[in-house]
């Protein structure tokens, strides 16, 4: 494209400035990828070498580090548990969030803008800041201690986003379609299931990355709602490993790799569907 | 008329569940909030009507007002700070992507890596690299000679707030990156072109034709850097604990509004109502703010 910063055929003066810009965009990469090869290289290590040798590779690769973390140390479960938080949290999402939105785009009616402001009011308001009523509420329902409360609130967490992108999306399909299938005999909810979402499959990728993500991630509704161990997921079962292991640093390293090396691990495969997903609420 | 009831329970059955977990989990605990920061309460029982005594409390009475203000205060630093560090690099690289320098597909996608990772696990990570006896921060520095620059990073009160700031930077820049890359790239190549023909220099581009253009995603990336900054928790938590220490230095609204919320600010016991108030607060400034920025934003999109 014009104007694209070449190195070659560039006058003295910018080949100058694309050095320094080069310097300082290496030097940033350096400091993301060097703190993870750390990482994962100390997880191999035993304390003492850790603080010894650094920056040397480990003396011997050892594995017995992952075996102790996976299991007497509880991540297996505390895995587990991420995943069926963020599966049945997604799952009620993309479900509610595709029907609400289905409701909201796709008919004509006066409260659709009401319920639809609704929705995005959710957007803007922290939810954290709720926590005091969320936590009654909790208790009253008897639910304190359960997965259920944590997959409603995560739900109710991921909705705002996901009927704003996706209502947004579903406006732009052109009613043709739903026309034709009316006439066949198609129901609202055929037109819904048939017509409308094989149209929004990839807006569908996107709203999954966009909230899987971050209920993955979430540390604070579970510090709040769950007391077993049993239950934990992983962000918070790590403040309890790290509460219990504080020397023990090939431990702490082996543990960080077992949160972290799965999802950069799925993102090396899916690097555009990542980048663009948690963008999403962001970028057009 | 038959087929309009037929419509509307329709309407009903797909909008119903969703709109019933937003009401009951998102709207009613606002509500719930702004009710409860009305009322002076005994444990998680609900006491008496105390009005806006609450709120009186927060801003102009020991210990609260102290902490309070010291919270905020610390909240406003990682406002600017992230603002003048994180999203001026963002925005630099964002610009150097959007000119196709050299690696730069390479450039995006390392610098994206940290961003999907939990605050928590890098938390940890970083409290470990920047522990001041046995962190490879220190070590480094004592190994290439610079032992005058080796601190207690997050023992230090000045310097605690400034490095958990930092290490979220570290996590956070590819976005920004992101999002001004792709505010660049919507920018019409005919303005670019047209400006070359003219003559333009590089920076005065940047400045009279692309800056201007980019102005929703400048929005964009100030609302949400408002919105994490007031929500900070965390970062905190797992780096220099839920107290804020050292001796507060790191205290921000959300650890503040925890403590008072479950326990430990003054007695040990929860203050659901002083809590409640400051939960408003959060809400009004996330709220007010974004939602005047937003009307900002729309303004600027009519005009390009």
């Amino acid at each position: 494209m014009i104007g694209d910063f070449r190195f070659r055929n560039s006058k003295l003066s910018r080949k100058i400035l694309i050095i320094i810009f080069e310097i300082m965009l290496i030097t940033y990469a350096v400091l993301i990828l060097y703190p993870l090869m750390n990482m994962i290289l100390s997880s191999f290590k035993t304390t003492r070498e850790i603080f010894k040798n650094p920056y040397a590779l480990p003396e011997t690769w050892n594995f017995n580090n992952y075996v102790e973390v996976w299991g007497r140390g509880g991540f297996g479960g505390y895995f587990f548990n991420s995943f069926i938080l963020t599966f049945f949290s997604i799952g009620a999402v993309l479900l509610f969030g595709s029907m609400a939105s289905f409701g909201i785009a796709r008919y004509k009616y006066k409260l659709a803008i009401p319920v639809y402001l609704i929705f995005l009011a959710g957007i803007m308001l922290p939810l954290k800041a709720a926590i005091i009523p969320l936590f009654l509420l909790v208790r009253q329902m008897n639910l304190m201690d359960t997965r259920l409360a944590l997959i409603l609130i995560f739900t109710a967490m991921s909705l705002p986003s996901t009927v704003f992108i996706l209502a947004g999306f579903m406006r732009t399909i052109p009613g043709d379609f739903e026309d034709a299938a009316r006439i066949d005999g198609c129901n609202d909810f055929g037109i819904y299931r048939r017509i409308i979402m094989p149209l929004t499959t990839p807006s569908i990728a996107l709203v999954t990355i966009y909230n899987a993500v971050p209920v993955w991630n979430d540390f604070f509704f579970p510090l709040v709602f769950l007391q077993s161990d049993k239950l934990k997921p992983l962000p918070l079962g790590m403040s309890v490993f790290f509460g219990q292991y504080q020397i023990s640093w090939h431990l702490l390293f082996a543990s960080l790799s077992i949160a972290i090396l799965p999802m950069l691990a799925l993102y090396m495969f899916m690097s555009k569907y990542f980048i663009r997903g948690m963008t999403a609420g962001a970028i057009k | 008329m038959r087929n309009n009831v037929k419509q509307s329970l329709w309407i009903l059955f797909f909008v119903l569940p969703g709109l019933l977990i937003v009401l009951v989990f998102i709207i009613v605990p606002l509500f719930m909030s702004m009710f409860n920061s009305m009322f002076s309460w005994v444990s998680i029982n609900r006491d008496q009507w105390v009005g806006f005594e609450n709120f009186l409390k927060i801003f102009t009475q020991y210990p609260y007002k102290d902490r309070f203000f010291n919270a905020i205060g610390n909240n406003v630093q990682w406002f600017t700070t992230t603002m003048l560090v994180q999203n001026l690099l963002g925005l630099l690289f964002g610009y150097l992507l959007y000119k196709r320098i050299a690696g730069a597909n390479i450039f995006q996608r390392i610098f994206f890596i940290p961003v999907l990772f939990s605050i928590v696990a890098v938390g940890f990570l970083w409290s470990l690299y920047l522990n001041p006896n046995m962190g490879i921060v220190n070590k480094l520095l004592t190994d290439v000679g610079l032992n005058d620059l080796t601190r207690a990073w997050l023992g230090d009160e000045k310097l605690a707030t400034p490095s958990i700031i930092m290490v979220n930077m570290w996590r956070w820049v590819g976005f920004p990156t992101l999002v001004f890359y792709a505010g660049f790239n919507a920018v019409p190549e005919k303005v670019i072109e047209a400006a070359y023909m003219e003559g333009v220099g590089e920076w005065r581009l940047f400045r009279s034709f692309l800056f201007p253009l980019i102005i929703p995603s400048i929005t964009i990336i100030t609302v949400l850097t408002l919105i994490g900054s007031l929500n900070v928790f965390e970062q905190i938590y797992t780096m220099t604990g839920l107290e804020g220490g050292p001796y507060f230095s790191t205290d921000t609204l959300g650890t503040l509004f925890y403590r008072t919320a479950f326990g430990s600010v003054d007695s040990g016991q929860p203050e659901i109502g002083i809590g409640s108030a400051i939960a408003v607060v959060i809400y009004v400034l996330t709220f007010g703010i974004s939602a005047i920025s937003i009307v900002g934003l729309r303004k600027k999109e009519v005009e390009l």
